[in-house]
């Protein structure tokens, strides 16, 4: 490791230059590259839609940051987002319910499957990798259940031969259309929340105590830190957050897909992932998880803009990965400590 | 006597500090010696050498009158040494049966193949275990190493190392575990093996286990052997070579603060399961000092009295009405403060600065809705740094990058600064330069001065007699000495804690 021995004396040292800054500047050398080479690349819509198609695993990405945050790791959040999906579709489809109902009961049932990981973590003492994986396999198969297995879309035959009543609302369908002038609703639901999620774990006492939670738990709960229930908080939040990523998800299908989400999982943790090595934090932040987002987004819109198949995508976000971790674990002086022992 | 093992002259040294200095040390056959020493005195250091755990030491090593070398466990085991560290649960291997446990060395260096039957193996082991008297029989053998308790998995432990024969056997805190009724049937087996005329080097904290069982006493302080005796033994001098005979400079110069009022009254209190209940009144404005060696309960009582551990019997009553903590935030909320023993473990946050790791206790106070308020925790900082001296570039500093007597300033001033009732340290000078101990000591005396119960934790005397205005010795969970500081010497207090039950 010969990358900066050197150069304390001059003032810059070239390790911690690039721990600091070399993940903005690779977004930024991309960005650039992509603009100056793809006329379409440069366009608002292309770099909206960029956005936009990365909300959703932003969205999930900033819940399990905050898992990651307490020491944690949710594992279940693509499989979340996937209940959502069939949540909402049941509740508008076959119930007939109003598209608010259907918010109302996709948030409670990400809000359920964030409770039932506390259950299992804090109560039962499962590892949390271990739980979550459990409950995601678990809920996987339990929302095929009420549906028997079937994707869920306007004019379904039910079991008892009738045809399902209710449709996806428009309301519900402008969740994913709808613009607050000209930026697309997820783009800035996915803002807010990233902005949200700042505040909370940088500027409140909660936020401050979960960090510590996730550092050295023992000496937390010697400063008088109740810390399981923190962790029971961190994977309520996660769930919830989940669920609203779903929520997008399913009104952007407009059908209750049963594949929807499958592909979450990685991508989500792989945003937190990355987030850790931005500004040489070497901790999970919600600043890291945006922009480890947007970059898989730029990425892959310029990828595809470039007529790459669809399979280099995964290579690609593995390899953006393998880098994010090696400036967080290898490069950094910092100890990382934020990734759970199982 | 003739000797089983003679160690000539180890010195080591890690780095800069050198741990052991010209050790010469002979281990007779037949005979259990026992090894003394406060924590970082050599013990370990010690103990790893002749197991072959560190190489890098100079001197020589005699088994049986004839010079060995031993510069990996494989050497010491097959120069008959053999090694039974403290944790059991790192001595057997889950997931296997119990007989394969016992054979485990031999099944790895391939003496028995590895394709063998378990009916073979089985066979084997009932030959080991019949040989030491264990009454172990084919199907416990089949059983899975952890439905064996934890005392037999000790004897597991034990007869594996025995199975080879050694000349010389290290018992290190071999009882720590185990119940008492567990320990004696261990010490019958210990008188045993010695009539084997096997050599053994016990090493352990409690007097009374060295008064049953050794023949020959080492005591070891920084590095050195400082006594050896034959019993039997005079255990004042013991703990004195022991724990050392400090400057004993500028001692007591404080008066005595004599408190009268009772903060805290604990009932019927037990340390240890098997330990005696106690009654204790902590009064307020006065340092009670609580002094014992290592496992006398030091830090079970702390921790019991901060909610961080349950209470296994009795009950607690602060200012007058009854104190159940289940929680150390329990503590906290009723002005109960503990600075713990194991700072880095137990007290810091890694990567943090002096600030937050002043305000993490008490976010609540330096927030408004949640949010938590900059300027106030970055005064409270700025406020620890100057009234405990710390020496750092600001409070904005991480207090991992701090020098250990700056690191303990911190941690104990967190709690300074936010009024304790009652204030308990945990060995609050482990680890700290002698400057930083007399600051710390001197903050300290001024709080009990304000009304404050002060309860200060150590197994060091001086340390205690430099900060005490009433001194309680402990010896295996039970209160041996209450008095004033005034009212006793360093010689009492040594002679109490080495009382042997």
């Amino acid at each position: 490791m010969s990358i900066g021995k050197t150069t304390a004396t001059t003032g810059f040292d070239l390790r911690d230059f690039i721990v600091k800054y070399g993940f903005i500047l690779v977004t930024v050398i991309l960005f650039v590259w992509f603009a100056s080479t793809e006329p379409t690349f440069r366009m608002q819509n292309t770099l909206f839609s960029m956005l936009k198609f990365t909300s959703v695993v932003a969205i999930t990405g900033l819940g399990v940051t905050l898992t990651m945050v307490v020491g944690g790791l949710d594992l279940s959040v693509g499989a979340t987002a996937g209940l959502s999906v069939t949540l909402s579709a049941m509740t508008m489809v076959i119930y007939a319910q109003t598209g608010p109902v259907a918010l109302i009961v996709v948030l409670l049932g990400g809000a359920l499957v964030g409770l039932f990981n506390a259950f299992l973590i804090v109560v039962l003492k499962i590892p949390d990798l271990l739980a979550t994986l459990a409950t995601m396999f678990t809920i996987m198969g339990l929302k095929l259940v009420p549906v028997d297995g079937q994707s869920v879309s306007s004019g379904l035959i039910l079991r008892d031969g009738s045809v399902a009543p209710g449709r996806f609302t428009e309301g519900f369908l402008l969740i994913d259309r709808a613009y607050i002038g000209p930026v697309p609703l997820p783009v800035a639901i996915f803002f807010s929340l990233a902005f949200v999620v700042w505040i909370f774990l940088t500027r409140t006492r909660w936020g401050r105590v979960m960090y510590a939670i996730g550092s050295n738990p023992e000496a937390a709960r010697l400063a008088g830190v109740k810390v399981q229930r923190y962790r029971a908080l961190a994977y309520v939040l996660s769930g919830v957050f989940a669920s609203i990523g779903g929520l997008i998800l399913s009104s952007r299908i407009g059908q209750g897909d049963i594949s929807a989400g499958n592909s979450l999982l990685l991508d989500a943790v792989a945003v937190s992932l990355v987030g850790t090595s931005v500004l040489g934090m070497a901790r999970p932040n919600a600043w890291g998880t945006t922009l480890g987002a947007v970059l898989i987004g730029i990425v892959i819109t310029g990828l595809t803009i470039k007529g790459f198949p669809y399979y280099a995508q995964d290579v690609v976000k593995g390899l953006v990965l393998l880098t994010a971790l090696i400036f967080s674990f290898t490069l950094s002086r910092r100890k990382s400590r934020f990734v759970p022992a199982v | 006597m003739v000797s089983a093992v003679e160690v000539r002259n180890i010195s080591m040294a890690f780095g800069s500090n050198q741990v052991l200095t010209g050790v010469d040390l002979t281990i007779d056959k037949g005979q259990t010696t026992a090894l003394l020493g406060a924590n970082g005195a050599g013990k370990s250091t010690l103990i790893k050498i002749l197991s072959g755990v560190y190489s890098s030491f100079t001197g020589e090593i005699l088994i049986d009158g004839k010079a060995v070398t031993i510069d990996s466990p494989t050497t010491a085991k097959a120069a008959g040494i053999e090694t039974v560290h403290q944790r059991i649960d790192e001595g057997v291997i889950p997931g296997l049966t119990v007989a394969e446990n016992l054979l485990f060395e031999r099944i790895v260096s391939g003496e028995i193949s590895r394709t063998v039957s378990l009916k073979t193996i089985v066979n084997e082991a009932e030959k080991i275990a019949s040989a030491l008297d264990l009454k172990w029989s084919k199907s416990k053998l089949r059983n899975d190493v952890y439905e064996l308790g934890i005392a037999e998995q000790q004897m597991l432990i034990l007869a594996r190392a025995l199975s080879r024969s050694p000349k010389l056997l290290i018992l290190d805190e071999p009882t720590s575990a185990l119940s008492n009724a567990e320990s004696q049937n261990l010490f019958k087996f210990i008188k045993n093996l010695e009539s084997q005329g096997i050599a053994i080097l016990y090493v352990s904290h409690k007097l009374s286990e060295i008064e049953q069982l050794a023949k020959n006493l080492v005591v070891i302080r920084d590095g050195k052997i400082r006594n050896e005796q034959s019993s039997p033994f005079s255990w004042d001098l013991a703990l004195k070579e022991m724990l050392g005979q400090q400057e004993l400079g500028q001692r007591n110069n404080f008066d005595y603060i004599q408190g009268n009022e009772v903060a805290l009254k604990l009932e019927g209190v037990k340390l240890f399961k098997e330990s005696s209940a106690f009654d204790l009144e902590i009064n307020r404005k006065q340092v009670t000092g609580i002094i014992g060696l290592l496992g006398a309960g030091k830090t079970e009582l702390a921790k019991v009295i901060y909610g961080a551990d349950n209470l296994i019997s009795g009950n607690m009553k602060f200012d007058g009405k009854n104190y159940k903590p289940t929680h150390p935030s329990d503590a906290v909320s009723s002005d109960i403060y503990l600075v713990p023993e194991d700072r880095a473990a137990d007290s810091m946050i890694p990567n943090w600065s002096i600030a937050h790791t002043a305000t993490l206790p008490f976010m609540g106070e330096f927030s408004v809705k949640g949010m938590i308020k900059k300027v106030s925790e970055s005064i409270r900082g700025k406020q620890l740094v100057d009234d405990l001296k710390v020496v750092t570039t600001s409070h904005e500093a991480i207090v991992d990058s701090l020098s250990g007597g700056n690191q303990q300033k911190v941690v104990v001033g967190r709690w300074l600064q936010s009024k304790p009732k009652m204030m308990i340290l945990d060995e609050p000078f482990r680890g700290v330069d002698i400057g930083a101990r007399r600051d710390i000591s001197k903050r300290v005396r001024d709080l009990a001065a304000t009304d404050v119960a002060v309860l200060v934790l150590a197994s060091d005397v001086d340390e205690i007699l430099d900060v005490a205005d009433r001194i309680i010795v402990l010896v295996e969970g039970k209160v041996v000495m209450d008095v004033n500081a005034g009212e006793t010497s360093k010689e009492k207090i040594v002679n109490k804690m080495s009382e042997v039950a």
